[in-house]
Order: structure tokens, then C-alpha cells, then sequence
């Protein structure tokens, strides 16, 4: 049994379809990447998991955590499910800490209201020291942070109440490289020191490359390649994928020195998507039946699929 | 099969004419902050330098100071070999123009394109056919036919799109160098590279000179022609950028260039702790208290600022 088990997930905002029918899995100890730009439906399906949408969104298809549907739970079980089964990192940390409490208070909030600790003090020392701040840091507020130990202290607060499962959104966006690597470093060996499951979000390729055990690329809502994370970004199948890795150059790679590779056009928008394969329009492999065949995932290799015509099952 | 052509073959066209530089230049704020620490710096016509470095090394404060908006401590601005008259800046502000990150908070969200890219143009009073210099200044950045964009507003537009309206308002007033500060780091993967080939391309056809401030080593390797790093006010590196981003000699670059994510990559030299306090800027080599490999002298020597002699050059005492 899978910890998380996305089951033909689909997500509709009236007419627009911002994810369309994604199935997809992680298992305990593993750190999934989910890659894409803006405007995918990659953060849109992470907030499925905790049923963070708004009412406008209709959502289709099962979410399965710890084998009970996140989408059908009453309130009451959805409340205990929030920070005890599963968490959320979100990027920009500033704006998720309370700016007039103490980084201690705010730590021990959730752990008070679903009573996973009984001495909350000793337990906020715990947390801050696992994320490599010194517990005394307690006492400080937000804006006595820097950027990365802010980001620490969103890791603590997601690591409180000792979850299954950690949803990070882009949590190293707003980092410098070498914050970046701390942070980084720090939630996969949480991951294996906890054996929780990790679902991490980037747009950027290579920190999922390095970071993750499978990736799973998403275009216009659908994942169009998913496989174990170093053959996805050394030999990526699909063509937006190629171009995702493409843009982030390897130092030292002579064919990108005064050569950066771009995508012309611009991701569609989702109320209006072109036929077809979604991607046609921006390819710069395409064949004329894609502008008029639906291509769903085909095997691409071991553990792989890619939904492209040009993939050979 | 390649995805996406280059989009630009650029090659170096650095034409050993001093275009924008500093000497000995130093911003102190409020008597005891040291944001820029005595630093040499040439950019040479027709040249794209990166200076790259984390946050709080200084390289917005140098970038500004470079500009002409914020006014040096000690040392000078020079721009074309003459320093920096403060007293008569106008010309020199159209002719060393702006490129802000994140296009959407520099555009104001009730102008359209149009009067966005011609705000310059009416400041400055460049006498001309305003619509043709805007027609003009949209090509050049890529939006064809500049007409469709006119009546555009930044919020119809995508990321992308309105990085090039922030470009056609600085290359509209027919500037000979470009500041661009983090161009790239709020866009999407697939646009980067459009806009990074966009700066090639003005380089290539236009002669513009190009400085990038930038954390982003990859943008450099894209389109550089020379990196400085900077680290705590002062640069500690510098060179042709092949050079430096293979062949790192300081320590902090080596460990900066470890980090970036790559797959065939050697063992991380992740630094602990952050770049310290301008407040308060270590004695001897500033890098030594995260420096994996410091040594005992390293608390005391005095380091040279590095000059603007050609090549490639790091300031360290492991270095001869």
C-alpha cells in the first residue's frame, strides 16, 4: 500500500480544467518531484492532499492517504489529518510566520492542538534542533531570522506533529544556492532519518534531478513524463522535458556557452487549450497528427512513460 | 534531435574600450555598514559581465552605485574612462539604464505598454516621433508587431512578455549599457532562456555592454563573458568566465560552484551559517571564519584589492 495515491485526480475551476486526470503514487522513505511551470496545476494538485482549495474548485477522481479518501473525509477526521498525517512547506516563509509571536509559540500551536507531545517545550527544542537551529532561537521572532533560517523554522513547524508525509511547494525559491543546498540537504535526510514520504515541487530541474527519487513532469494540467529522477534529467524523453533540462545549463557544457536554450511561445492558458497533444503548438519536434491526437503516458523505458507520439512503446 | 535552437551564437566582442567601471569604490550606509568594501571593476564596451554572489554580498549596492543612484563612500565611478560627475547625470542616466527583476512589480499595473516604454522618452524629452522610438524599442526586445502591444496592459501579458516591456523601456532611451538585476530569476524554465538570448542578441547587434547581477552561475555560463564574485563588499574572484567556473581558485567559489545542482557533480562544499554581517566584517581574509580550508595566517593577512588588470584572478592566500 502506497502512503499517497493520487487516483485520476482531476480539478476544475468552472469551465477551466487546471488538473486533468492525474494518477500517481509515493511511498514511504521516497521523495517524489513534480516539475512544471506556472500555471501547470502542480500546486493545485499538492493542495488537493489536504483539501486546501476553494470552494470554487470542483474536485474529481481519489485522493488516498494512508488508505482513507482525503476527498470524501468529514471535517472533523480532515482537521486531525492536517499537520498529524501530512504537512505543508510553503515557498516565501515570511509571509507563513506570524511576524508579532515568538517562533516558539508558533512551533508549540500546532502540537498543543493535537496533543502529540505532552512537555511542548522540550518537544519545540527537538524540532529546532533537527532543523539545525539552537533551541534557544525559541525566543526569537521572525524578522530576527534570516531567509534560510525562516525557511528552518516552516520545516519545523511542517515536522511537529510528526507527519507521514511532507508536501514541500518550491520551499527553496526565495534561497540563495548555498542556503538552498542546506535546506535541501536537510529535507531529504528527514525523509530517511523519519521515513516519512516526500512530495517536493519545483520548477527548477536540476534541484529535483539531485534531490528526488522519481520526477513527474506536468504540461496543462497532465503529467506528460514520469520515471526515476536521474534518467528523467539525463536522457528526458519528452521533448518539454528536454527543454525544462535545457535551461538550466551544466557548467562546462560547451553547446550552452552563448547558447541559452529557450522555448518560444508561452505555456497555454488552461481555458482554452490547444488540440490534440496540448504541447503541439510549442514543439519543436512536431508532427502534423499531434495537433489532432489525444496521446495519453506510453511505457518509455524501465519504470518510465512519456505522453509523445514520438516515444515508441 | 535538439529542443530548442539556440537562440543566439553571440560570441565575444569585448572591445578593450573601457565602457563602466569602479576604483577603489566603497558605500558605507549609516557610518558602520560596509555594503561595498573597496571595489575595482571595468566593464569594456560590447561586454557582458556577471557579478554574482548571495544575498547581502553587496551587488545590488555596487550595481546601484554604478548607476549613479547611490553616491560612493571613497573611490570613483568611472563611465567611459571620465568619473562620474554627479552634478551633471542626466545624460549618463540614458545612457546607463536599469533592468529590474520581477516585471511585474516594476511596471505599473494602469499604463499600458505603450506609455510604459515612452515614460523614458518623455522624461528625458528625446525629441523624435515618440511612436516610432517605442515601435522601435519593442522590436528590438521581441514583441512583434510592436503595434499589437500598444494598448496592452502588464496583467494581459505573460511573465515573459513583460520582462521584454521592461527591456523596451530601457533600450527606447538608445542606452549604451544595461544593468540587469536578476533578469531571469522570477521567470518560468522555458522563458529564461528566450530573455538570456534576447541579451545576446542586443550585445550582437546593438554593441549594448551588459552587467548581470545574478546568484545564478548557469545564466553566467549562458551568456558571460567574464564572472567577478563577490563576497562581504569586495570581489574575490574574477576572470573569463570558462576560467572561473572551471577552474575556481577561491575557496568560496569552489564551494559556491559545488552547490549548484548538477548530477555528475563532485562532493558538495556546503558552507555553514550565512555570509556574515557588513556590520561587522572579519579581520584578515574576510572569507576565513566559513572558509573550509583556512589557515593560521588567514586570520591576519592583509589581501589586496583584486585590480582590473586582465585574466583570471582570485584573492586568497592559497593563490601565488
Amino acid at each position: 500500500m502506497s502512503l499517497l495515491e493520487f487516483r485520476d485526480v482531476s480539478v476544475d475551476y468552472g469551465d477551466i480544467p487546471a488538473v486533468r486526470g492525474v494518477t500517481l503514487n509515493i511511498e514511504r522513505g521516497e521523495v517524489l518531484g513534480i516539475a512544471g511551470e506556472s500555471g501547470c496545476g502542480k500546486s493545485t494538485l499538492a493542495a488537493t492532499v489536504l483539501r486546501l482549495l476553494p470552494d470554487s474548485a470542483r474536485v474529481g477522481g481519489a485522493v488516498i492517504l494512508d488508505d482513507q479518501d482525503v476527498l470524501t473525509m468529514t471535517w472533523g477526521r480532515l482537521r486531525a489529518v492536517r499537520w498529524a498525517d501530512a504537512a505543508i512547506v510553503f515557498q516565501g516563509a515570511l509571509h507563513g510566520l506570524n511576524p508579532v509571536q515568538a517562533i516558539g509559540k508558533q512551533l508549540a500551536e500546532p502540537i498543543r492542538l493535537h496533543k502529540t507531545a505532552t512537555d511542548v517545550d522540550a518537544r519545540v527544542a527537538e524540532l529546532l534542533t533537527q532543523v539545525g537551529l539552537p533551541p534557544s532561537r525559541a525566543r526569537a521572532f521572525p524578522h530576527e531570522l534570516s531567509g534560510g533560517q525562516r525557511q528552518r523554522v516552516m520545516i519545523a513547524m511542517a515536522l511537529a506533529c510528526a507527519p507521514d508525509l511532507i508536501i514541500a511547494d518550491e520551499p527553496t525559491t526565495a534561497l540563495d544556492v548555498m542556503v538552498q543546498a542546506q535546506v535541501l540537504d536537510l529535507l531529504t535526510s528527514l525523509v530517511r532519518e523519519l521515513n516519512m514520504g516526500m512530495v517536493l515541487i519545483s520548477h527548477d530541474l536540476g534541484v529535483l534531478g539531485t534531490t528526488c527519487d522519481r520526477i513527474a513532469v506536468m504540461y496543462a494540467g497532465r503529467i506528460v513524463e514520469t520515471g526515476p529522477a536521474l534518467d528523467i534529467f539525463d536522457d528526458p524523453r519528452h521533448p518539454y522535458t528536454r527543454a525544462l533540462a535545457g535551461a538550466f545549463p551544466r557548467i562546462g557544457d560547451d553547446a550552452a556557452r552563448y547558447a541559452p536554450v529557450g522555448l518560444p511561445g508561452d505555456p497555454p492558458y488552461a481555458g482554452d487549450l490547444p488540440s490534440g497533444c496540448t504541447f503541439h503548438p510549442r514543439c519543436p519536434e512536431v508532427m502534423p497528427e499531434c495537433a489532432t491526437t489525444t496521446v495519453e503516458l506510453r511505457p518509455a523505458g524501465p519504470g518510465r512513460a512519456a505522453a509523445c507520439l514520438r516515444v515508441l512503446p | 534531435m535538439t529542443v530548442g535552437q539556440p537562440v543566439a551564437d553571440g560570441q565575444p566582442v569585448a572591445s578593450g574600450q573601457p565602457m563602466i567601471g569602479a576604483r577603489d569604490l566603497a558605500v558605507v550606509f549609516g557610518g558602520r555598514v560596509r555594503a561595498v568594501d573597496g571595489v575595482d571593476l571595468e566593464v569594456d564596451a560590447g561586454e557582458i559581465v556577471a557579478l554574482v554572489g548571495e544575498s547581502g554580498c553587496g551587488k545590488t549596492t555596487l550595481a546601484r552605485t554604478l548607476l549613479g543612484l547611490e553616491k560612493p563612500t571613497a573611490g570613483t565611478v568611472l563611465f567611459e574612462g571620465k568619473p562620474l560627475d554627479y552634478r551633471r547625470l542626466k545624460d549618463f542616466r540614458r545612457q546607463v539604464q536599469l533592468v529590474l527583476q520581477d516585471p511585474l512589480g516594476a511596471l505599473n499595473p494602469r499604463h499600458t505598454v505603450y506609455d510604459a516604454v515612452a515614460e523614458g522618452l518623455r522624461i528625458h524629452k528625446v525629441p523624435g516621433d515618440e511612436q516610432a522610438q517605442v515601435s522601435e524599442a519593442l522590436s528590438q526586445a521581441g514583441l512583434r508587431p510592436p503595434e499589437r502591444f500598444f494598448l496592452r496592459y502588464p496583467h494581459e501579458l505573460s511573465g515573459g512578455q513583460r520582462q521584454r516591456v521592461v527591456i523596451a523601456g530601457a533600450l527606447a532611451l538608445k542606452p549604451r549599457v544595461l544593468i540587469a538585476d536578476e533578469p531571469v530569476s522570477s521567470l518560468d524554465a522555458s522563458v529564461r532562456g528566450e530573455i538570456l538570448g534576447l541579451l545576446l542578441r542586443l550585445r550582437d547587434e546593438l554593441g549594448l555592454t551588459v552587467l548581470v547581477v545574478t546568484h545564478d552561475l548557469g545564466l553566467a555560463w549562458n551568456i558571460a563573458d567574464r564572472v567577478a564574485v563577490m563576497y562581504l563588499g569586495r570581489i574575490v574572484e574574477v576572470g573569463p568566465t570558462a576560467d572561473v567556473l572551471q577552474s575556481p581558485q577561491h575557496p568560496y567559489t569552489q564551494a559556491l560552484l559545488s552547490v549548484v545542482p548538477d548530477i555528475a557533480r563532485t562532493e558538495q562544499i556546503v558552507l555553514t551559517g550565512e555570509p556574515p554581517d557588513p556590520a561587522r566584517i572579519p579581520t584578515g581574509c574576510r572569507f576565513h571564519p566559513r572558509c573550509p580550508v583556512v589557515l593560521a595566517e588567514c586570520t591576519s593577512v592583509v589581501l589586496p584589492i583584486l585590480g582590473i588588470e586582465p585574466g583570471h584572478r582570485a584573492a586568497c592566500v592559497r593563490v601565488t
